[in-house]
């Protein structure tokens, strides 16, 4: 079930706040050589373009690499049936947070490195000819943190599910609550719940596919509270950072501690499912708990 | 009802430093003027009772202008001053015939959140309220206020008791965050909160939440959806801890930029008023509620007589879309 080469140990870890991983990284980055690179799973020289043939999927060891999110979109839904909704909704640095970096030089930065105003991609879409409302976290606009932007875009997804009577389905990723906007990310976990008990008072449905990374109170909030939960397979997933545990209880963290599957045993996740099967799983669970 | 005893631990804030040497003098002028003491070689012309008096005006000048000043580093100090009250305080100050209740009915009874039946003023009610414990065997036994999945799964069910019988809801928010250890993780520490949050956003019974010490992330969220959201004068409330924030986008947690970090994330409670994440700010005896116990006892339970009372005079169901609405406004952005 868990496979220590994929499971970094703590030290490879940054020092996280219990809600919050600003970038947690995976345990080295594919080295890119050109046409081909080395998969930081098993190691094995890869041609990259059989590796995006493959879902960015190692071939050899099955290791799943996180994707942007027009890559996720595109494997998931019919093609050119995704159709984007809220993309002018830019976040605004309300508390002037200046670290080492302004965070409104951040927000340039992010947005001219992706081409996008934030975090997350939101819109209909159609699954093997199933409506639904869809949103994706993109872990290359600052892990994906939630702010006041991707809380907004959330409930705005789920909003349009209630009303539209479409399955909502969220993609997650993330380093958890962005620090920069502070209280107002922390109070987007609760706007997020709170948009989630009306869908659910309406009956409607709510599926949240776990990718790597899931932490903080991004997990916390919306991603945990799916109908139906599914994760790909070992994907990080927690409430508080793996170094931060580590350095509270003083002890080795057990083997695939926090990985979809250790989720999956201790009972909070319905199912692990390998990215080329995602596509087939949601429409499947849409016929079954879909109206 | 119970009176709460001022702080009498040696505990010394570095930035009231200034004071101590006041303080002194005024015990010792005490000492002197007490008629029980022979005031040996001591000048009987000189008015001690008005040397006293000049000092203690200077020293409340001294004190205010501190406070007046106070960076947000420094309020965060505060709010975890050993002396400061803690919830279980102001239940025994003030909520009559608490009745605890224990236990989530799955795994087991979290110490660091309490919940009970009791009075506040007119209203019976639900308290649940973080427990960071007093003395060390207590504080190990609460986790220092770092609650459990078993936490926000016992507070969750006892608010499903006060929405069934109808009563309304009170959270004491006190906690540097929801703990994270191993178990925790393996009990589900982020589904127990994103529950708490989607549970307490459409509980049919009004609630009011207030930050009365640490409001550190998730883990004060789990019990902080509310109707109202106040927070002490001293508090802070933020989306993690200042040494968290500082450990990642410092890199490191110094006293220097935990302090920088205090004041990047805005987290006092005025900075958290304009922000609009709370609807209330309660003020705080001069020079924090550790020196005036009782005093902020009876400010909050004022304070909570008054939202209970404003509360009540809604319909459930036009409560719960205000609450909504509430949670549904709160974040800035461009479009
Ligand atoms: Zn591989």
């Amino acid at each position: 079930m868990t496979d220590a080469k994929t499971t970094p140990s703590p030290a490879t870890r940054p020092i996280n706040g219990p809600a919050n991983w600003q970038t947690p990284p995976e345990k080295k980055q594919a080295v890119p050589e050109g046409l081909w690179m080395r998969c930081p799973s098993c190691e094995a020289m890869l041609y990259k373009k059989a590796v995006e043939q493959n879902l960015h999927v190692c071939p050899e060891c099955e290791h799943h690499y996180r994707i942007h999110a027009e890559d996720r979109i595109d494997q998931l839904v019919d093609p050119g049936s995704f159709e984007p909704l809220w993309e002018d909704l830019g976040p605004t640095d309300t508390l002037g947070f200046v670290d080492r970096v302004p965070y409104k030089d951040r927000i340039v930065k992010e947005q001219k490195k992706t081409g996008h105003k934030d975090a997350l991609h939101a819109g209909r879409a159609f699954i093997k000819a199933r409506g639904v409302v869809l949103a994706v976290m993109d872990t290359r606009f600052m892990m994906a943190s939630m702010g006041s932007v991707v809380g907004e875009k959330i409930t705005r997804a789920i909003e349009l599910g209630t009303k539209e009577d479409r399955p909502v389905i969220v993609v997650s990723a993330s380093g958890g609550a962005r620090m920069q906007e502070s209280s107002l990310s922390l109070a987007q976990m609760a706007k997020t719940s709170a948009a989630l008990a009306r869908l659910d008072d309406a009956g409607g449905l709510f599926i949240s596919v776990l990718t790597d990374p899931t932490t903080g109170g991004v997990t916390a909030s919306f991603a945990m509270l799916g109908d139906l939960i599914l994760a790909e397979p070992k994907a990080l997933i927690g409430f508080a950072g793996p170094r931060v545990i580590a350095n509270t209880v003083r002890q080795e963290l057990p083997d695939g501690f926090q990985r979809a599957e250790f989720l999956q045993e201790k009972g909070f996740v319905d199912r692990v499912v390998h990215r080329k099967d995602l596509r087939n799983e949601i429409a499947r669970l849409i016929d079954y708990a879909g109206k | 009802m119970t009176q709460l005893n001022e702080y009498t631990g040696n505990f010394e804030l570095e930035f009231e430093r200034p004071l101590t040497a006041l303080e002194r003098q005024i015990d010792e002028l005490e000492a002197q003027s007490d008629p029980n003491r022979s005031a040996t070689g001591l000048d009987p012309n000189v008015d001690l009772g008005s040397e006293i008096r000049k000092l203690r005006q200077s020293h409340t000048a001294m004190l205010k202008k501190i406070y007046k000043g106070l960076a947000p580093g420094n309020t965060v100090k505060v709010a975890r001053h050993p002396g400061r009250p803690q919830a279980m305080d102001y239940i025994h100050a003030f909520v009559k015939d608490f009745t605890e209740l224990h236990g989530d009915r799955q795994f087991g009874d979290d110490h660091a959140i309490r919940c009970g039946f009791g009075r506040i003023g007119p209203h019976k009610v639900l308290v649940v309220g973080h427990h960071k414990g007093k003395d060390t065997a207590d504080k190990i036994k609460a986790n220092f206020g770092c609650a459990h999945p078993e936490g926000y799964r016992k507070a969750l069910r006892c608010m499903k008791l006060a929405e069934k019988f109808g009563l309304p809801v009170v959270t004491l928010v006190d906690t540097p965050g929801a703990y994270p250890g191993i178990g925790a993780e393996e009990r589900g520490q982020a589904e127990a909160i994103a529950v708490n949050l989607r549970e307490m956003a459409r509980l049919k019974t009004p609630i009011v939440s207030v930050v009365i010490g640490e409001g550190g992330s998730g883990g004060a969220l789990g019990i902080g959806v509310a109707d109202k959201l106040a927070m002490l004068e001293y508090a802070w409330f933020s989306v993690i801890s200042p040494e968290g924030c500082a450990a990642i986008l410092w890199k490191q947690a110094t006293p220097q930029t935990n302090a920088d970090a205090a004041e990047a994330l805005k987290l006092t409670a005025r900075d958290n008023l304009k922000l609009g994440t709370i609807d209330d700010i309660i003020d705080e005896p001069l020079g924090g509620a550790h020196r005036r116990p009782s005093m902020m006892a009876d400010r909050l339970e004022q304070y909570l007589v008054q939202a209970l009372r404003d509360l009540k005079r809604f319909k459930i169901e036009n409560l719960v879309n205000k609450r909504y609405n509430r949670l549904r406004s709160i974040g800035e952005m461009s479009e």
